[in-house]
């Protein structure tokens, strides 16, 4: 930063501020290099003096226990531990990918209760923030799990839902989907609807900065998205059906489970991270001026438009980023999952897979290698959207 | 000619004062604001009596076991195992050293504090970890030594989180310079290791740490597991301090580096002179975020295996005269890590309220 | 400043660590103290009680070996390890012996530089369930949720034995034992299943221990043994023969209270053991009196086991497998001589 061509008063060769930094740089780089190449070195050796197994091939060998949640084909008997590898990875995803939006959700409507003229509200929302963001998150899991597990009912006990949704402590039990053929048709013609509603969303927008005029836009596209497949359906002759949780021996067979561990797991870090979210949102929200608010009042725009086309649009710019980075944290908050055994990446693959192979290195690696592409993407996606936000030039 | 009169002030009518005014405009002020203030105050009638109850007026403070009111909270077991989750196993008979070591903690900071020459403080700031080691861990001028198997509770819990935070300040700082630097291989490795280390999650790191490392090392050199614990915060953290440090470096004018060059001060007189004292200064409040962030990850290190207070909670809810008791266990780890992080967030928001007048 | 600081402060801690050899037992000689790998809390194998001390028939091989090569059964430093950490620790030179309940199999004795010294306990995985559920035979657990402890071989028997019997199941993994009983307890799961001595640990854990019970089946064989680093024989003989001596020295009769009257014995076998003859502990590199240590000291494997597990414990396992091979059980010690 401040290495400008001084003139060179001393002698020497270190004297001089270019050869100096090329001097240092080599010697940093020759230190980093021998202590890999230290560490290297003894890890192969330790390797080979003990006889212990190394190389990927582990992958390829039948794994051989079974999982609470399993989002692809896994047989307990037959799947590999790559097959391993990868239920923990889509469980991974699974859980942050929701544990995301219901942290936004709660986020963003604590964030605005926040600043709520509404004394209590305001307040309720303050202590809210500020009890569970002082609480550590494996805390919190472990708490949200006991209450979880305390709260339900044995499944012979279950809290019944028409017979067809049904809560104990083995989980949300809720029926099973089956696609039968013609089912795809559905799958194609909501693919149109959202389609059809991109471009609507486009149009409108269009017509919008021509003619100020405004579209009913959200209730025209949830009309689309909903009645189009709903159509299909009927059209197609119903193929889909649904298989009924039943309660056989002692626990329920067939339906779809949701088991305590994602719930417990998702109520904590969507609490935890909502009061980071809630606090951008109020930053954001802080950061428009006042003068906007004041003008938008000024010409008579309702207080729910204010918020939506005045202050929002302005705010979104400063509190996309800092959420986009609680986003990335939530994901890997998700790996605390180990503690109450949610099957998730570092559960089953740094947990079980790792005892069972004992090939630390390997396991471990390709865990880190993992949550790296996670956040390499994430931050992709945040440099996308500030290049996007960035106020145009004018 | 008309005289000016002063005029008495007249009350405020009596529509904008008192306790129904304030209800009608904060409250009650339109339909939705009742509907949302019912609600609210539906949510405190749910939870703070209940709250109250369970914690203050139903709970058994003391007494044995047996006379125990099931309805309130069991605090009899806190303070029955309050030694463990204070001091982990650590003998009973040297509880004076980590409660010596607590003292002149207050001592040292009060002595920094008053203390005018720099010389002197230096001089304890040096002093004053090794003095805190040697009663903690022992084997020297004929204390017993204890080994850290046996170190736990709350106070591997502080050891943890104050090792972090001091040892990964230096690195931080030294991270964050590397990454401003214009020396292309060494910004590369510093980027490099800051953002690998910010990408995975501190688990991994402390699995790295506690089942990886020792494979690297050659045979005879052996790591506590503790140390190695350690290493792995500590390196974690000042991935994170290299951030914020570097935060607090861009925001420093450009002025303020040439006017260290133009003074004819090198590089590294500059930086400690001029730069980072002011760069560091706008990066406290940061900073003490990213404290808060560590202290509570230091729960993290139950997963690898050593007994922080949260760990020996569940410890000694496995003692089979105590079964059943975690409820109060959480609530009591809870409340002290809630009250050291909010004091800690608050004091971060004094200063940087302190700043923004400043401007 | 602060770098220095750091540095001198990092650098004490470092202090720590000791030089060791590819030769264990002159490093442990050496350094006057044994490094034992122990689990985090499994009630009479290895857990800590209050005061932090350490209690188990895990505890008493490390002590054993301990007694045999230093003379003194608490030269011991107890290295508590999770599942996880237990194999790279003695890969890693951590540790010197490895005696954490684990189950001798043929992965983990050739594929990960490791070696099985003996068996100190033959165990096989059982059922523990709630009285409520009315069943009386794991064949009747078809459709049942089991808790498990993530990666211990009874997860693999598991799905073996309902593969093997046509039937389903669920499994719910958990990081530590305290945590699988816990969700058992909660109710998460029907059944746990583990090694069944853990079973009877963790019967003691529920609040009323009346309420559930362990099943008569056994699914699999579960040897537990010390374990030591691949390719340091001397070692490996030092902790084998630690193990046969308590055996043996139960076989003769041969306890803590009467070892030192039995020194004056005139029987062979008893005085091959306590070294009075003979040069067993010569040959392994030890004192003369390395055996008669061991039994003053920790006592005979019969001791052992009903103090920790056996009938003085609170456990009260039956010894079952465990008894000697003259009783009808598999414990054998090879002839010292």
């Amino acid at each position: 930063m401040n290495n400008k061509q001084l003139p060179i008063d001393g002698k020497g060769f270190l004297n001089n501020p270019q050869h100096r930094a090329v001097f240092f740089q080599i010697i940093a780089l020759i230190a980093v290099i021998f202590c890999a190449f230290y560490f290297a070195n003894n890890m192969f050796d330790n390797i080979e003096k003990r006889g212990i197994t190394t190389g990927f091939s582990f992958l390829d060998n039948t794994a051989g226990f079974g999982i609470s949640q399993t989002l692809t084909n896994y047989d307990d008997g037959t799947s590999t531990y790559f097959d391993v590898f990868i239920v923990g990875l889509l469980n991974t995803l699974l859980v942050s990918i929701l544990g995301i939006i219901f942290a936004s959700i709660l986020g963003l409507l604590v964030g605005i209760g926040r600043l709520s003229n509404n004394f209590l509200i305001s307040k309720l929302s303050l202590i809210y923030i500020e009890t569970f963001r002082n609480i550590p998150i494996l805390l919190q899991i472990l708490f949200w799990y006991n209450v979880v597990l305390a709260a339900l009912p044995s499944p012979r006990q279950s809290m019944n839902y028409l017979d067809s949704v049904f809560l104990n402590n083995r989980g949300l039990l809720i029926p099973e989907p089956i696609f039968e053929s013609g089912s795809s048709a559905i799958l194609i013609s909501f693919i149109i609807a959202v389609a059809a509603v991109f471009y609507l969303t486009r149009w409108s927008r269009k017509r919008h900065d021509k003619t100020g005029e405004e579209f009913p836009l959200i209730k025209v596209s949830l009309a689309i998205l909903i009645l189009a497949p709903t159509l299909v359906y009927f059209i197609v002759g119903q193929p889909i059906s649904a298989v009924y949780p039943e309660l056989k021996g002692f626990n329920f067979r067939g339906g779809l489970a949701i088991i305590p561990e994602l719930l417990a797991l998702l109520f904590a870090l969507s609490i935890y991270t909502a009061t980071y979210i809630a606090e951008a949102v109020r930053a954001g929200i802080e950061a428009v001026p006042k003068g906007q608010k004041e003008a938008a009042k000024a010409l008579g725009l309702k207080d729910h438009v204010i918020l939506s086309k005045v202050v929002l649009p302005q705010a979104l710019r400063v509190i996309i980023p800092p959420v986009i980075n609680q986003f990335l944290n939530l994901t890997k908050n998700s790996s605390l999952a180990t503690a109450i055994g949610y099957p998730e990446l570092v559960t089953l693959f740094s947990g079980t897979t790792l005892n069972q192979v004992g090939q630390a290195i390997e396991i471990i690696l390709m865990t880190m290698a993992v949550y790296l592409t996670i956040s390499i993407v994430i931050s992709l996606l945040l440099n996308w959207v500030n290049a996007k936000m960035a106020i145009k030039g004018r | 000619m008309a005289t000016y009169t002063m005029k008495e002030a007249k009350p405020a009518p009596s529509g904008s004062k008192g306790i129904i005014f304030w209800l009608k405009t904060n409250l009650f002020s339109d339909v939705r604001n009742s509907l949302l203030s019912l609600v609210g105050l539906y949510l405190i009638y749910l939870t703070i009596p209940s709250l109250l109850n369970w914690m203050i007026f139903d709970a058994t403070w003391s007494g044995t076991q047996d006379e125990v009111v099931n309805s309130g909270a069991r605090w009899i077991f806190i303070i029955e195992k309050f030694d463990q989750f204070i001091y982990g196993f650590y003998p009973e008979h040297l509880h004076w050293r980590p409660n010596l070591v607590a003292v002149l903690c207050v001592a040292f900071l009060m002595a920094l504090k008053v203390l005018k020459n720099n010389k002197t403080k230096i001089v304890i700031m040096l002093l004053f970890p090794f003095v805190c080691f040697i009663l903690i861990s022992g084997g020297w001028f004929g204390l017993e030594t204890v080994e850290t198997e046996k170190w736990g509770g709350l106070m591997l819990t502080i050891l943890v989180a104050a090792v972090g935070i001091i040892a990964s300040f230096p690195i931080g700082i030294v991270l964050a310079l590397g990454r401003q630097s214009d020396m292309p291989i060494l910004r590369t490795l510093c980027i490099g290791f800051i953002e690998f280390v910010r990408g995975v999650p501190l688990i991994t790191i402390l699995f790295m740490a506690s089942v990886v490392l020792p494979l690297f090392f050659h045979d005879g050199i052996e790591f506590d597991k503790l140390l190695r614990a350690l290493i792995g915060i500590t390196l974690f953290q000042a991935a994170y301090i290299a951030e914020v440090v570097r935060g607090g470096l861009q925001a420093i004018p450009k002025g303020q580096y040439e006017a260290s060059e133009a003074l004819g001060l090198s590089y590294w007189q500059g930086m400690i002179l001029i730069i980072l004292p002011q760069a560091l200064k706008i990066s406290i409040p940061n900073l003490v975020g990213s404290f808060i962030s560590l202290f509570k990850d230091t729960t993290l290190v139950l997963i690898i295996g050593l007994f922080d207070i949260l760990a020996m909670v569940t410890l000694t809810n496995s003692d089979t005269n105590w079964l059943g008791y975690e409820v109060e266990g959480y609530v009591f780890v809870t409340l002290i890590y809630w009250v050291c992080c909010f004091t800690m967030s608050q004091y971060s928001k004094s200063i940087e309220r302190k700043f923004n007048t400043e401007h | 400043m602060k770098v220095t600081k750091l540095a001198l402060l990092v650098g004490l801690t470092a202090a720590i660590p000791s030089l060791s050899h590819a030769d264990t037992l002159q490093d442990v000689m050496e350094k006057d103290v044994l490094n034992c790998g122990v689990s985090t809390g499994i009630p009479g194998f290895s857990a800590a009680d209050s005061k932090g001390v350490w209690k188990g028939i895990d505890v008493d091989m490390c002590r054993s070996v301990a007694s045999a090569v230093l003379g003194d059964a608490s030269k011991v430093k107890y290295i508590p390890l999770t599942a996880k950490e237990r194999f790279t620790a003695l890969q890693s030179g951590e540790i010197d012996l490895l005696a954490r309940s684990s189950t001798w199999t043929a992965t983990r004795d050739t594929s990960l530089g490791l070696n099985f010294a003996g068996v100190n306990y033959y165990d096989g995985q059982g059922f523990l369930i709630s009285k409520k559920l009315g069943v009386t035979s794991a064949k009747e657990l078809d459709g049942a949720t089991f808790c498990i402890q993530a990666g211990t071989t009874s997860e693999l028997n598991l799905t073996d034995y309902f593969k093997s019997n046509g039937m389903e199941y669920k499994a719910v993994t958990y990081d530590t034992s305290g945590q699988t009983i816990d969700g058992f307890k909660k109710g998460r799961c029907d059944a746990v299943t583990s090694d069944a001595s853990q079973l009877y640990g963790l019967k003691l854990k529920m609040d009323d221990p009346n309420t559930v019970m362990v099943l008569p089946e056994i699914i699999s064989k579960e040897p537990l043994g010390p374990v030591v680093r691949q390719g340091d024989d001397n070692w490996f003989n030092v902790v084998r023969w630690s193990l046969f001596a308590a055996l043996e020295a139960e076989e003769l009769g041969v306890t803590s209270s009467n070892a030192e009257a039995m020194m004056k014995s005139e029987n062979p076998s008893i005085k091959r053991l306590l070294g009075t003859t003979g040069n067993a502990g010569e040959n392994l590199g030890l004192k003369s009196d390395w055996a008669y240590q061991i039994v003053k000291q920790v006592g005979n494997y019969s001791e052992m086991f009903d103090k920790n597990v056996g009938k003085d414990s609170p456990l009260n396992i039956d010894r079952g497998l465990n008894k000697l091979w003259n009783q009808g059980g598999l414990m054998y010690a090879m002839p010292i001589r």
